[in-house]
C-alpha cells in the first residue's frame, strides 16, 4: 500500500479543518483573502477528494483507501478509516457542495457578516461532514457526527434569519437528544461484542456470526434508530428540520439539505442494518411506515406553506421518506435507490436551497404571495433554472430525482423474504399517490412564483439575474441532475458491489 | 448507444439499425435550440426542422426494410444493472414501430413548418422549437424503445413537454391552470401504468419488451399477473390518451398554441396509450378475458361521451379536442376486440394522425385570420381561405368516415370487426358515435366556413408556411387509407402491422354502406340545423340534456370540489396544522418540562450545595478574572475554542493512550 493510498482521506477531510485555523488566524479586514482563501481551501480537498477516484478501484466491494491506527488504545478506539462504494458518492458529494458553497460565498455572505468566522465554521463543518463518511470506528463516526452540530448551531443561529435562535437551539438539542441514544447503543455494541471492539467491520463480521442476541439488537437498535432517525429526519422526527431549513442562511440550508440528512440514512446502511440485522429486519415494516408517512405527510405539508424556503424543507422530508423506504425492504434494489436518492436529493435540493437564497437575497422576501409571480418575466434565467431544479425533484425521468424514487417503488413491491408483500405493497401504492401530490405541490409552486405577470412592486425594482458567481457555483450541480438522471449507472455502478456484499453478509444477499 | 456495441437479435438489423438515429437527431436538435437558438436567425427554428426532416426520411428508409418483408430487429446496449436487475437502452424495430416513426417525423415537420408562420414574433419563439423538438425526441423514443423503463422516460418526458407547452402562454392563469391540470391528470394514469412495469419486471425479471411477450407465450407468467400487469398498465393508457375517467385534461389543454394541440393533443403523443396497449398486447390478449371487456367498456363509454360533448362546443378547438378523445376510444375499443381488432386498432391511430393534425392545423389557420377560437364568431369563410377550407373540408370528411378518405377505411374496420367478434354494444355505440361524429362536423365546418362572416376585422388566407403543410396533410389524408384499403385487396399496413397470424376481415359492402349511410345521415341533420347561422344553438331545445353536457357531466366539478380543492387546501391546513401543535406541541412539552426540572435543579443547587461552595467565593473570583476573557460574548471566539478544545481533546487523548 503506498502512502497516497494511506493517507488521502485523512488528508482531504483533515485540509478544510487546518483551512479553518488559518483563517481563523488571518485578520479580518481582509476580507477578500479570507473569502479566497476558503476556496482554495475547499478547492484543494476536492482536488485531493477526485484524484481518489483515479486509484479506486471500482469492481471490488471492500474498504479502500483503509488505514487502521490505535488512537485511544484505553477503550480501544483506533483512528480507522476507509472508503468503499457505499460512501464514496456521499464523500465526493461533499467536497463538491461544500466547494461550491465556498463559491458562492465569494458572492453572498449573510448578515450580519463576519466572514472569518463564516467561512471558518462551514470548513470546520466540512471536516465533520466527510469524517462521517469515512469513520469505521463507531467513537470516530460519534466524534465527527457531533463535530458536525457545532458549527451548523453557529451558522443559523448568528447568520440565520428572524427566527434563528429558536430554530438553532431546536436542531441542536432535538439531535443531542438523539446521539445520546445512540451513544448508547454503541456502547452496548461495544460492551457486548466478544472482544470488545468499537470497529464497525468487526462488529459487522461478529453480528454475521451471530454475535448479538436478538434481544439486545432489539433495543439497541431503538438507540441507533433515534439518532439517525432524527437526523435523516424521519417522520415525526423531523419538525426540526422545517425550521432550522427556514432559518439557516443559504450555505447552510445547502448543506443541511444536501450532506447532514444523509448522515442519518448512511447510518442506517453502515451501521444499524449490518450490525444489528435480525432487529433491522424486525423493525423493517415500522421504518418502511414511516417512510411512507413521511412521503404523504411532507408532501400535503408542502402544499399548506406559504415560505418558499419551508415548502422546500419540507420537500426534503417526502424524499427522504423515499430513501427510508428502499432502506427498510433490505434488498440491493431498495440499498441501491436508496444511495441514489441521497446522491440525487443532495444534488437537487441543494441546488434549491442555493436558488431560494438568491431569490431571497434579490426580493428580499420568501414569501410566495409577496413575490406574487411573474419571476419568468423579471430574472428568466433564475426563473428557468428554478423550474428545471423542482422539476427534477418531482421526478422526472431523465432527471436525477427519478431514479432513486422510481427504485425506491419497486423494492417496495419485492420486499426482502421474510417482510410482509402486502404491507410492502400497500405502502408502495401510498408512495406512488406521494409522487402525484409531489408533482402537484412543486407545479403549483411554480404558478405561483415563476409564471403569470409582473406585480407592480417589483415592475421597476432593480433586480438581476444570474450573477456569474452564481453560474459557476450552480453549473456543476445543473450538470450532475442531467448526468445522473441520463446516466444512473454513474452512482448505481458504484455502490453494486459494496451493498451485494453487505447484503451477503448480514444473509440477505 | 454505441454502433459498434450493437448486436442484432432476430436475424439482419439491416436498414433499421438507422432507426435510433431518428430518436436521437431531435434530441440533440433540442439541446442546440436551448443553448444556441437566440443566437441563430431564425431562431433556431431550422435546427428543428432539419433535424425532424433528416429523421423523416430515415424513417422512410427504415419503413423500407418492411415493404421488403423484412423482420423485427432489436439492438440494445446495456445502460445500468441494479440487484439482479439489468436495464438496457435499445431499440425494436418492427412494423409498428416503422409506421409510427414515420407518422411521427411527418406530423412533426408539418408542424414545425406550420409555426414558422404562426408562432412568428412570440416572445418565447426560441423555446417553444426547443420544446417540440424535445417532445418529439420523447415520442420517438416511447416508439423506438425495446425496454419499459425507456419507454417509461420518454412517456414522462413527453408529459412535461406537454405541460410545458400548454402553459406556453403562462401570463395568463387560465393557461398555467390547463398545464397542471394535464400534467397531474395523465400522472394519476401514469402511477398505476409504473406498477404495472413493476409487474412484469418482477414477473419475468426484465423490463425487455419482446423477452417479455416471449416469457408470455412460453407461459411463464401466471394468468393473475397478466390480469393485473394488463389493468394497471391500461391505467397508463387511459390517462395519456384521455379515456374517460381520466379525459379531463384533454379539452383543456387547447390552451396551449394551435400546433401544440395538433402534435401533441391530437396526432402524437395521446396515441402513446393506444400505442403501448398495441405494443404490450400479448399481456392484454393472455389475461383473464375480461381485462379486454373492461377495455371495451372504457372505450365505447368514451367514444360516445366525448363525441356527445363535441357536439355543443363554441371553440373549434374543442370541438376538435372531444372529437379527439372520442376517436381514441375507437381505437382502445378496437384493440379491446382482441387480435382480430388489433391491426384496426392501430390503422384508426395511423390514419386519424393525418387528419387531426389537418384539422387542427386548419383551425389554426382560422384562429390565426379571425383572432378568436369561438366558431360564434366566424362564419363564411370559405371565400376569404379558400385553402384552409378545402383541405379542412377534407379533413372532417376523413373524420367523418366519408369514403374514400382515409377515415372511412380505419373506422369502418373497427365498426365492422366489432360486429364480427359479436361484440355487439361496442358494435351499435360505435356506429351511434360515427353518426354523431359526422354530425359535429358537419356543424363545425358549417359555422366556421358558411353564412355570413360574424366576427371583426378582415380575415384573409394564412401565408404559405401555414396552408403549405395543410395541403400536404390533406393529400396524405386521402391517401393514406389506401394502405389498408380491404375492398381493393389492398393490405399493405396489415402486413407491417399485425398481432399472430394477423388475419383481416374480407370487406363487406353492407357494413360499409351502413356507416357510410350513418355518416350522410349525421352530414344531413348538421345541414338541416346549421345551414342558418341562429344567434340560438338549436341543441339548446335538448334542455336538462344540454345542461348536462355544458357542465361536462359534472365531472370537473366532482374532481375540483371532492378531490383537488379538499386536498389542496384542507388537507395540506390539517397536516400543518398537526405539524405545528401536535407534533412541535409534544417537543416544546418536552423542552418545557426539562426546563422545569433544570429549575428545581437549581433551587436545589443554590440552598443546599451552594453554602458549602460559598466559602470558595475567594477562588471563584479570581476564577471568574480568566473566564471573563473567554466569556467575551464573541461567537466568533467562542466558536475558537470549542474548536481548539475539540482538537486538543484528541490529541491529549490520543497521546495518554
Amino acid at each position: 500500500m503506498s502512502g497516497w493510498e494511506q493517507s488521502a482521506i485523512t488528508i482531504a477531510t483533515f485540509l478544510p479543518a487546518a483551512g479553518a485555523m488559518v483563517i481563523a488566524m488571518l485578520p479580518r479586514d481582509r476580507d477578500r483573502f479570507i473569502r479566497g482563501t476558503a476556496v482554495v481551501v475547499t478547492g484543494a480537498a476536492l482536488v485531493v477528494a477526485v484524484a481518489m477516484l483515479f486509484s479506486f478501484d471500482f469492481g471490488a466491494s471492500g474498504l479502500q483507501f483503509e488505514l487502521d491506527v490505535a488512537w485511544i488504545s484505553v477503550i480501544g478506539a483506533r483512528y480507522h478509516v476507509g472508503i468503499d462504494g457505499i460512501s464514496l458518492a456521499l464523500f465526493e458529494l461533499t467536497f463538491l457542495l461544500t466547494f461550491l458553497c465556498a463559491v458562492y460565498s465569494w458572492k453572498v455572505i449573510p448578515k450580519p457578516g463576519k466572514t472569518k468566522a463564516f467561512l471558518a465554521l462551514m470548513l470546520l463543518l466540512e471536516t465533520g461532514m466527510a469524517g462521517t463518511f469515512i469513520a469505521f470506528d463507531l467513537v470516530l463516526f460519534f466524534v465527527f457526527w457531533e463535530l458536525v452540530l457545532v458549527p451548523m448551531y453557529f451558522l443559523i443561529g448568528i447568520w440565520g434569519s428572524a427566527n434563528r435562535e429558536y430554530a438553532a437551539i431546536k436542531f441542536f438539542l432535538y439531535t443531542l437528544f438523539g446521539s445520546v441514544f445512540m451513544l448508547l447503543g454503541f456502547l452496548g455494541m461495544f460492551f457486548q461484542s466478544e472482544p470488545h471492539t468499537f470497529d464497525i467491520i468487526r462488529l459487522q463480521e461478529y453480528a454475521a456470526g451471530g454475535g448479538f442476541d436478538r434481544t439486545f439488537q432489539l433495543v439497541a437498535f431503538i438507540g441507533v434508530f433515534l439518532g439517525f432517525a432524527i437526523k435523516v429526519p424521519m417522520w415525526p422526527f423531523h419538525t426540526w428540520l422545517p425550521d432550522a431549513h427556514t432559518e439557516a442562511p443559504t450555505v447552510g440550508s445547502v448543506l443541511l439539505a444536501g450532506i447532514l440528512l444523509k448522515m442519518g440514512t448512511y447510518g442506517f446502511i453502515r451501521i444499524a442494518l449490518p450490525i444489528l440485522p435480525d432487529a433491522a429486519k424486525s423493525w423493517a415494516p415500522w421504518i418502511a411506515l414511516l417512510g411512507v408517512i413521511a412521503i404523504v405527510y411532507g408532501a400535503l405539508a408542502c402544499l399548506a406553506q406559504k415560505d418558499l424556503k419551508r415548502l422546500i424543507a419540507f420537500s426534503s422530508v417526502g424524499h427522504m421518506g423515499f430513501v427510508m423506504l428502499g432502506i427498510a425492504t433490505m434488498t440491493p434494489v431498495g440499498i441501491n435507490a436508496a444511495i441514489f436518492g441521497m446522491v440525487a436529493h443532495g444534488v437537487i435540493t441543494g441546488m434549491l436551497f442555493f436558488e431560494v437564497g438568491s431569490i431571497y437575497d434579490r426580493y428580499h422576501t420568501r414569501e410566495i404571495a409577496e413575490i406574487g409571480g411573474g419571476m419568468m418575466l423579471k430574472v428568466p434565467y433564475l426563473a428557468g433554472l428554478f423550474a428545471f431544479t423542482a422539476i427534477a425533484s418531482l421526478g422526472l425521468p431523465g432527471l436525477a430525482g427519478f431514479w432513486g424514487e422510481v427504485l425506491a417503488l419497486l423494492s417496495a413491491f419485492s420486499p426482502a423474504e421474510g417482510l410482509s408483500i402486502p404491507l410492502y405493497r400497500t405502502l408502495m401504492v401510498f408512495g406512488g399517490i406521494g409522487t402525484i401530490l409531489t408533482a402537484g405541490y412543486f407545479l403549483w409552486m411554480l404558478q405561483r412564483v415563476n409564471m403569470g405577470t409582473l406585480p407592480d412592486r417589483w415592475r421597476d425594482e432593480a433586480i438581476v439575474d444570474v450573477s456569474r458567481v452564481e453560474w459557476v457555483a450552480w453549473a456543476p450541480l445543473l450538470v450532475a441532475i442531467l448526468l445522473l438522471g441520463v446516466w444512473p449507472r454513474l452512482i448505481l455502478g458504484l455502490s453494486e458491489e459494496a451493498v451485494a456484499s453487505l447484503l451477503t453478509l448480514v444473509g440477505l444477499g | 448507444m454505441v454502433a459498434a456495441a450493437e448486436t442484432a437479435v432476430n436475424g439482419e438489423a439491416g436498414t433499421t439499425a438507422l432507426a435510433w438515429i431518428v430518436t436521437v437527431l431531435p434530441l440533440v436538435s433540442f439541446f442546440l435550440i436551448v443553448l444556441f437558438g437566440k443566437r441563430l436567425p431564425g431562431g433556431g427554428a431550422w435546427i428543428g426542422i432539419v433535424a425532424v426532416g433528416a429523421g423523416l426520411v430515415m424513417s422512410l428508409v427504415v419503413l423500407s426494410h418492411f415493404i421488403g418483408g423484412g423482420e423485427a430487429t432489436e439492438l440494445s446496449e446495456d445502460w445500468f444493472r441494479v440487484g439482479d436487475l439489468r436495464f438496457e437502452l435499445g431499440q425494436y424495430v418492427d412494423g409498428l414501430t416503422a409506421v409510427m416513426l414515420v407518422v411521427v417525423t411527418t406530423v412533426s415537420l408539418c408542424v414545425q413548418v406550420y409555426s414558422l408562420g404562426y408562432m412568428r414574433g412570440d416572445a418565447r419563439f426560441t423555446w417553444f422549437y426547443a420544446v417540440i423538438s424535445l417532445f418529439t425526441g420523447s415520442m420517438l423514443n416511447v416508439v423506438i424503445a425495446n425496454n419499459l423503463l425507456q419507454l417509461l422516460v420518454g412517456w414522462e418526458l413527453m408529459g412535461v413537454c406537454s405541460y410545458l407547452l400548454i402553459g406556453h402562454w403562462w401570463e395568463e392563469k387560465e393557461n398555467s391552470d390547463s398545464a397542471i391540470k394535464a400534467f397531474i391528470t395523465t400522472r394519476i394514469g401514469d402511477v398505476p401504468f409504473l406498477f404495472g412495469i413493476f409487474v412484469l419486471i418482477v414477473a419475468t425479471g426484465t423490463a425487455n419488451i419482446p423477452e417479455i411477450t416471449g416469457a408470455i407465450g412460453g407461459g411463464a407468467i401466471s394468468r393473475g399477473l397478466l390480469t393485473a400487469g394488463a389493468l394497471l398498465l391500461f391505467g397508463g393508457a387511459i390517462g395519456k390518451s384521455a379515456q374517460f375517467p381520466l379525459h379531463v385534461w384533454l379539452p383543456d389543454a387547447m390552451a396551449g398554441p394551435t400546433p401544440v394541440s395538433a402534435l401533441i393533443h391530437a396526432a402524437t403523443m395521446v396515441a402513446a396509450g393506444v400505442y403501448l396497449v398495441g405494443r404490450m398486447f400479448s399481456v392484454f390478449v393472455n389475461a383473464d378475458p375480461w381485462v379486454l371487456t373492461f377495455v371495451a367498456a372504457i372505450g365505447a363509454t368514451t367514444m360516445l361521451i366525448a363525441a356527445l360533448l363535441a357536439m355543443i362546443q363554441d371553440d373549434i378547438k374543442r370541438v376538435l379536442a372531444y372529437s379527439t378523445v372520442s376517436q381514441l376510444a375507437y381505437m382502445v375499443a378496437g384493440l379491446s376486440l382482441g387480435p382480430a381488432g388489433y391491426t384496426a386498432g392501430l390503422f384508426h391511430l395511423f390514419t386519424h394522425a393525418f387528419f387531426k393534425a389537418l384539422l387542427f392545423l386548419g383551425s389554426g389557420s382560422v384562429i390565426h385570420a379571425v383572432h378568436s377560437n369561438n366558431m360564434s364568431e366566424m362564419g363564411g369563410l370559405r371565400r376569404p381561405m379558400p385553402v384552409t377550407f378545402w383541405t379542412f373540408l377534407i379533413g372532417s370528411a376523413a373524420l367523418s368516415g366519408i369514403p374514400p378518405l382515409a377515415g372511412f377505411w380505419s373506422k369502418d374496420e373497427i365498426i365492422s370487426t366489432a360486429f364480427h367478434e359479436q361484440h355487439y354494444i361496442v358494435w351499435g355505440i360505435a356506429l351511434v358515435t360515427a353518426v354523431i361524429t359526422a354530425f359535429y362536423m358537419a356543424r363545425a365546418v358549417l359555422l366556421t366556413f358558411f353564412g355570413e362572416y360574424r366576427g371583426h376585422g378582415h380575415p384573409h388566407e394564412s401565408p404559405a408556411t401555414i396552408t403549405g403543410p395543410l395541403v400536404v396533410l390533406a393529400g396524405l389524408s386521402v391517401v393514406v387509407g389506401f394502405l389498408n384499403a380491404t375492398a381493393f385487396d389492398v393490405t399493405l399496413f396489415s402486413e407491417w402491422v399485425h398481432f399472430g397470424e394477423g388475419e383481416h376481415l374480407p370487406f363487406n359492402y353492407g357494413f360499409a354502406a351502413i356507416s357510410v349511410v350513418g355518416a350522410l345521415a349525421g352530414i344531413a341533420v348538421g345541414y338541416r340545423l346549421y345551414a342558418r347561422w341562429r344567434e340560438r344553438d338549436p341543441l339548446r331545445r335538448l334542455g336538462p340534456a344540454y345542461t348536462l353536457l355544458e357542465r361536462k357531466y359534472f365531472l370537473d366539478d366532482v374532481y375540483l370540489r371532492g378531490v383537488v380543492r379538499p386536498i389542496q387546501y384542507r388537507a395540506s391546513a390539517a397536516v400543518n396544522w398537526s405539524n405545528r401543535f401536535i407534533l412541535d406541541g409534544i417537543v416544546h412539552t418536552f423542552a418545557w418540562t426539562a426546563r422545569q426540572f433544570s429549575r428545581l435543579v437549581e433551587v436545589v443547587d443554590r440552598r443546599v450545595v451552594d453554602r458549602g461552595v460559598n466559602t470558595a467565593a475567594g477562588l471563584t473570583g479570581f476564577t471568574g478574572g480568566i473566564l471573563r476573557y473567554i466569556q467575551s460574548g464573541n461567537v466568533q471566539r467562542y466558536a475558537v475554542f470549542l474548536f481548539v478544545g475539540v482538537i486538543l481533546l484528541a490529541i491529549g487523548i490520543s497521546i495518554r493512550a
